[in-house]
């Protein structure tokens, strides 16, 4: 029998995105809960390492949101929903502060001020941080204010399926790790706060959970998804040993002066500079060097370029015969700044490659190559209030898209999380407000889902669900990764087709109680789901852009530049539309006329 | 009426308290453990032993210009030497060692690290890491007599006074026999060590970190105590290594001056 | 560079369970948590096991490997021996679920017992001004990934169940180091660290520094300073006087 339990607003994912959400809900006077796949604090925001972006100017006074919002829309290849971008870009600096009003710590100016750091593609020192653990102290932070408030929270609870009515979002409903029993959350407001995809490829430097759960819970429910073909590589992965492939070396290596260089120990970068960013990014070593002590008379290495530009580049090198032992290329820091430094300003590194490497970075270069890191794409949204197409629900953090358009820059996705996280809760919220109390879950729907959920169980001598998963991963990361062409995908395609029927057949041992086979049976049908997106998008967008490249389309068109692609779910299958891109008001549009001079 | 005894569950304490895990072996460790308990015990063992013969032998302590650390400050009127001003007449029988020894005993016995140490190694709470106690019961430092550990920062006071009388003796001892200055001999150089030690050992102490700085919750307002603080946290990482170097400092120039007056070894003088 | 490793994991739940045998491939550079998963993947489908970040920074995949306290992705393969039989069980001072998996919740009460952060109002022109120096202490603690090694490895409550109701465990001992040194924290928490949280049960014998994945200096930096700060509080009759007298306020 299903445990129900009641309340005005249910999160789903408990990162910076989700708790961000239950805090404001909870403010805001809605009862709330929050319902998590892993315990309270593990959630894939810990990974983040380099910095919130906010354009505070503590470190370059003339910084401003202007400057923040432009950065973004170009590095997003001006894709990004202008509206999102605008908004990410004025509230970034409160909601950064306010972390400390949390009893968040974060590396000082000397004027005590909040210190802020170079990232790629950020004009000026932007990023708010903490040494190189930056999205540990954002979790810790909103975790420790959670608890403080006394917001319920479901730990180690999966959401199997939203449940809906003809008014909208009426709940949803899941199982619990540790007894493998069912619970059902009633709510007139759902907030996905799920993160990525990133699960579905075999290097990424994702973890577990990052199986496409919302994405996949929203387009079920009737929302929508946008531009699922831009996916980020982001460029500096570990390749070695192969048991840490795709585990993320933070861009703050680059920002803190480490460069990269191919086998001949050339720096290559400069090799690669796009047209696009030709004036804004210095063309010698020189130049480069100079920059890191000033920004305002010299342009940025071209080591800082956007993570597409950056992965295009290894990855190209790597196929022209000028990689690293291991299949990537070298970072180097160790020939750059002193050890005492490096083991300041990059402790984490230090210690990963130490622990997992047996590398010491302060002697040696890091072998670096591109790892799947984060999807672009996510359920679409309305900027100011992050509603889904569905009544109900909404989304927040890395599970919507828009924000980020084809491309994100780092230290772009901390502070994403904050600002819409926020918004997400307000509405959903204010939403509920008078809606708490109405029809009672249907105790068809419940059982129709549980049975669903226990299928896995009941049948015999079926596919091991690990196999599945495998299959998957590989033809994402051959057919759909980081360089596409139409047969590829189509035939990414044609195998998912074949992974969903196999998936359908899946059979598992053991019992209910804390059992990872079934528990991933369950994620499986998202993960094909979102893949499915995924593939159907990027064959149909022929050009390439930001996070999607594809071989034989191989510049962006200026008709694909005005166009969103909106996945949506028809009779259980995946429907592709185009959409006008929304047309950004002239003031702001400005902004990037001046720049053209 | 019988009375229903339930029978003993095996291991129904620690790590096989209900609920858990069910492993029966106290620990599964695989390395020697047990080395590092069982050489604290024995050089710990070795020095009290040596340290009692010596607190009560009440002879040896004195070879002019040397005091033993064990006998100094030297303070009742039997005291051989004029290293100190004597203070009283005790008994004869009792040793003079025993007026004053309370006092690095104490500093000792209460010192973070010392206590670390006979935990372990003695009480054996816990004997290693993940190793099971073997105590049913533990509260401890809650209650008498582990609760007095608190007062380790006056015996830390205190035993800034003995350094000091220790730096004295050492400076004495740049005189030769006759107390004249400006004369140095082997027995100059055991002296200065033994301060020296005795000084990193106390300044490297948890209670003199925290005097010195670690109270203040805004260093940036008291940048001196800072300093100090940043200096004295230095040193504290070396605490256990100067524990250990200045007990063996203290006995082996008690046993320096021991050979001495007995004539088994006569100074090496330089000048 | 590929062996066949010998493992023995701890199998069962709450009702009972066994070290179990298994005879798994190891490849070069591969970590006990790799060496689970392939297990996992191709002999036992349902080996309970938690784990997210499998990169040493989410504390997830805690475990107790040849008796030691540790996280299963930083423990490389590479420092046992090909032919030694690696023992993995679960955490032994927390109940178990299943497997490898154990029931970590005295942790989150600890964590909502304790009482929160309580900041100074903000200066006046919005800002919270604050020196490098003064958040570097609390910094080092924050760095806690929360694998609850520490919360595993300290005897106090190991060994003695009991002592759970009373005894808040290195971890939320040094949360309260952490907010009583932070610059920006106005509330004092020495009475509590005492009286509600069981810091004088701490007898600083130190294995929680020793198994700290993140390498905080827990008991030197966090748990003796802790305890100075109570003696300041309760065991100084200098400070008591003064305090009487109203000439040394808090620091």
């Amino acid at each position: 029998m299903t445990e129900r339990h009641f309340y005005d607003v249910v999160v789903i994912g408990a990162g910076g995105a989700g708790l961000r959400a239950a805090i404001e809900a909870h403010e805001s006077g809605a009862r709330t809960a929050v319902v998590c796949k892993s315990l309270l604090g593990k959630a894939h925001t810990v990974m983040a390492e380099g910095g919130i972006a906010a354009s505070m100017g503590n470190v370059y006074p003339e910084d401003n949101w202007k400057v923040h919002f432009r950065d973004t829309m170009r590095g997003g290849k001006m894709l990004n929903h202008w509206r999102m971008a605008q908004l990410h870009a004025q509230e970034a600096p409160d909601r950064v502060r306010e972390l400390e009003d949390w009893g968040a710590l974060f590396d000082r100016t000397p004027a005590g001020l909040i210190s802020q750091r170079d990232f790629g593609g950020h004009r000026f020192a932007r990023l708010a941080h903490v040494g190189d653990r930056t999205g540990l102290e954002l979790i810790r932070t909103l975790q420790q204010r959670v608890v403080q408030l006394g917001i319920d929270v479901f730990m180690e609870c999966t959401v199997t399926k939203l449940l809906t009515d003809d008014t909208g979002i009426t709940g949803a409903f899941g199982y619990r790790r540790q007894d493998g029993e069912f619970l059902s959350w009633q709510a007139p407001s759902v907030v996905l706060a799920t993160g990525g995809i990133g699960k579905s490829y075999v290097v990424t430097s994702n973890s577990w959970e990052y199986t496409g759960d919302g994405h996949s819970l929203a387009l079920q429910a009737g929302a929508t998804l946008v531009n699922m073909e831009f996916v980020q590589f982001h460029p500096t992965g570990m390749v070695w040993p192969i048991s840490v492939k795709g585990i993320l070396i933070t861009e703050s290596v680059r920002g803190e002066g480490g460069v990269l260089k191919n086998s001949d120990g050339k720096r290559f970068m400069f090799d690669y500079i796009p047209p696009y960013f030709a004036s804004e990014t210095a063309d010698t070593e020189e130049e480069a060097d100079r920059w890191y002590d000033d920004h305002t008379n010299n342009r940025r290495p071209p080591e800082l370029l956007p993570r597409d530009e950056v992965a295009r580049a290894i990855n190209s090198e790597v196929k022209a015969g000028r990689g690293s032992p291991h299949g990537g290329v070298f970072l180097d820091i160790a020939s750059r700044r002193s050890a005492a430094d490096i083991m300041k300003r990059l402790p984490s590194m230090y210690h990963q490659f130490k622990e997992l490497a047996e590398v010491d970075i302060t002697k040696e270069p890091m072998e670096v190559g591109p790892t799947c890191h984060y999807v672009m794409g996510g359920v679409e949204v309305d900027p100011d209030t992050a509603a889904a197409r569905i009544r109900g629900l909404y989304a927040a953090g890395e599970v919507a898209g828009g924000m980020h358009g084809s491309n994100r820059l780092g230290g772009n996705s901390l502070s994403d999380l904050l600002v819409f996280g926020r918004r997400a809760g307000g509405s959903a919220a204010e939403y509920a407000k008078g809606k708490s109390g109405g029809g009672r879950l249907s105790d068809e729907v419940l059982a129709e889902a549980e049975e669903h959920a226990l299928a896995p169980f009941s049948r015999r001598g079926g596919e091991n669900p690990y196999t599945v998963h495998r299959d998957l991963q590989e033809t994402m990361n051959e057919l759909v990764g980081i360089i596409r062409t139409a047969p590829e995908v189509q035939q990414a395609l044609d195998k998912i087709e074949a992974l969903k029927v196999r998936a359908t057949a899946l059979s598992v041992e053991g019992e209910r109680p804390y059992n990872p086979g079934w528990h991933l049976s369950l994620d499986l049908p998202n993960m094909l789901r979102v893949s499915e997106c995924i593939a159907r998008a990027a064959l149909e967008r022929e050009e390439s852009r930001g996070g999607h490249t594809r071989d034989d389309f191989p510049t962006p068109t200026a008709e694909w530049g005005g166009l969103n692609l909106i996945c949506s779910e028809q009779d259980g299958s995946i429907a592709l539309t185009r959409q006008a891109l929304p047309q950004m008001p002239d003031d702001l549009a400005e902004l990037f006329e001046e720049k053209k001079q | 009426m019988t009375t229903i005894t339930p029978a003993p569950v095996p291991h129904a304490e620690g790590t096989g308290a209900p609920g858990r895990a069910t492993i029966a072996a106290r620990h599964l460790r695989t390395d020697r453990w047990w080395l590092q308990p069982l050489i604290t015990v024995a050089v710990l063992v070795s020095f009290i032993i040596y340290s009692t013969i010596r607190a009560f032998e009440n002879a040896h302590y004195f070879a002019e210009p040397y005091i033993s650390p064990f006998y100094s400050p030297c303070i009742v009127d039997a005291c051989e030497g004029n290293s100190f001003p004597k203070l009283f007449d005790g008994p004869s029988f009792i040793s003079p060692a025993l007026y004053i020894l309370v006092i690095p005993l104490g500093f000792r016995l209460t010192c973070y690290y010392y206590r670390k140490a006979y935990y372990r190694s003695f009480w054996m709470s816990p004997p290693a890491c993940a190793v099971a106690e073997p105590h049913k019961k533990y509260t401890g430092e809650t209650r008498v007599p582990l609760i007095g550990n608190n007062v380790h920062r006056y015996f830390f006071y205190a035993g800034l006074v003995f350094n000091a009388i220790l730096t004295y003796d050492a400076v004495l001892a740049f005189r030769n026999a006759e107390g004249e200055w400006g004369h140095m001999g082997l027995g100059t150089l055991v002296f200065l060590l033994n301060a020296t030690l005795l000084w990193l050992y106390s300044l490297s102490c948890h209670s003199c970190r925290h005097i010195m700085g670690g109270r203040l919750n805004s260093f940036s307002r008291h940048p001196l105590r800072y300093k100090g603080w940043t200096l004295v946290s230095k040193l504290n990482g070396s605490h256990m290594k100067y524990a250990w170097v200045s007990l063996f400092g203290v006995a082996l120039t008690d046993l320096y001056v021991r050979l001495l007056a007995t004539n088994a070894f006569s100074d090496p003088r330089f000048f | 560079m590929t062996y066949d490793g010998k493992l023995r994991v701890w199998r069962g739940d709450e009702t009972g369970g066994e070290l179990r045998d298994y005879t798994v491939q190891v490849n070069e550079g591969e970590v006990v948590l790799d060496v689970i998963h392939r297990l996992q993947a191709t002999q036992a489908g349902d080996l309970a096991v938690r784990w997210n970040c499998k990169a040493g920074k989410c504390g997830s995949c805690s475990a107790e490997i040849n008796g030691k306290p540790r996280l299963m992705c930083l423990t490389r393969m590479g420092t046992f021996a090909e032919d030694e039989v690696v023992t993995i069980t679960p955490m032994r001072t927390f109940p178990v679920i299943r497997d490898l998996v154990t029931d970590v919740s005295y942790n989150y009460e600890k964590a909502a017992a304790l009482p929160g952060f309580e900041p100074r109002p903000r200066d006046a022109d919005g800002q919270h001004r604050m020196q490098q120096i003064d958040v570097e202490r609390s910094q080092e603690f924050r760095k806690c990934i929360e694998c609850f090694l520490c919360q595993d490895v300290c005897h106090v409550v190991r060994d003695h169940e009991d002592n759970k109701k009373v005894y808040a465990g290195p971890r939320f001992l040094m949360r309260l180091a952490e907010l009583d040194m932070h610059p920006l924290d106005t509330f004092d928490r020495r009475k509590v660290a005492q009286d509600n949280m069981g810091l004088g049960m701490c007898n600083i014998t130190k294995c929680c520094s020793e198994v700290c994945p993140e390498g905080i200096h827990i008991t030197d930096n966090a748990l003796i300073p802790m305890k100075e700060r109570v003696v300041d509080r309760k065991y100084d009759p200098l400070t008591w006087l003064g305090a009487k007298i109203g000439r040394r306020p808090h620091p």
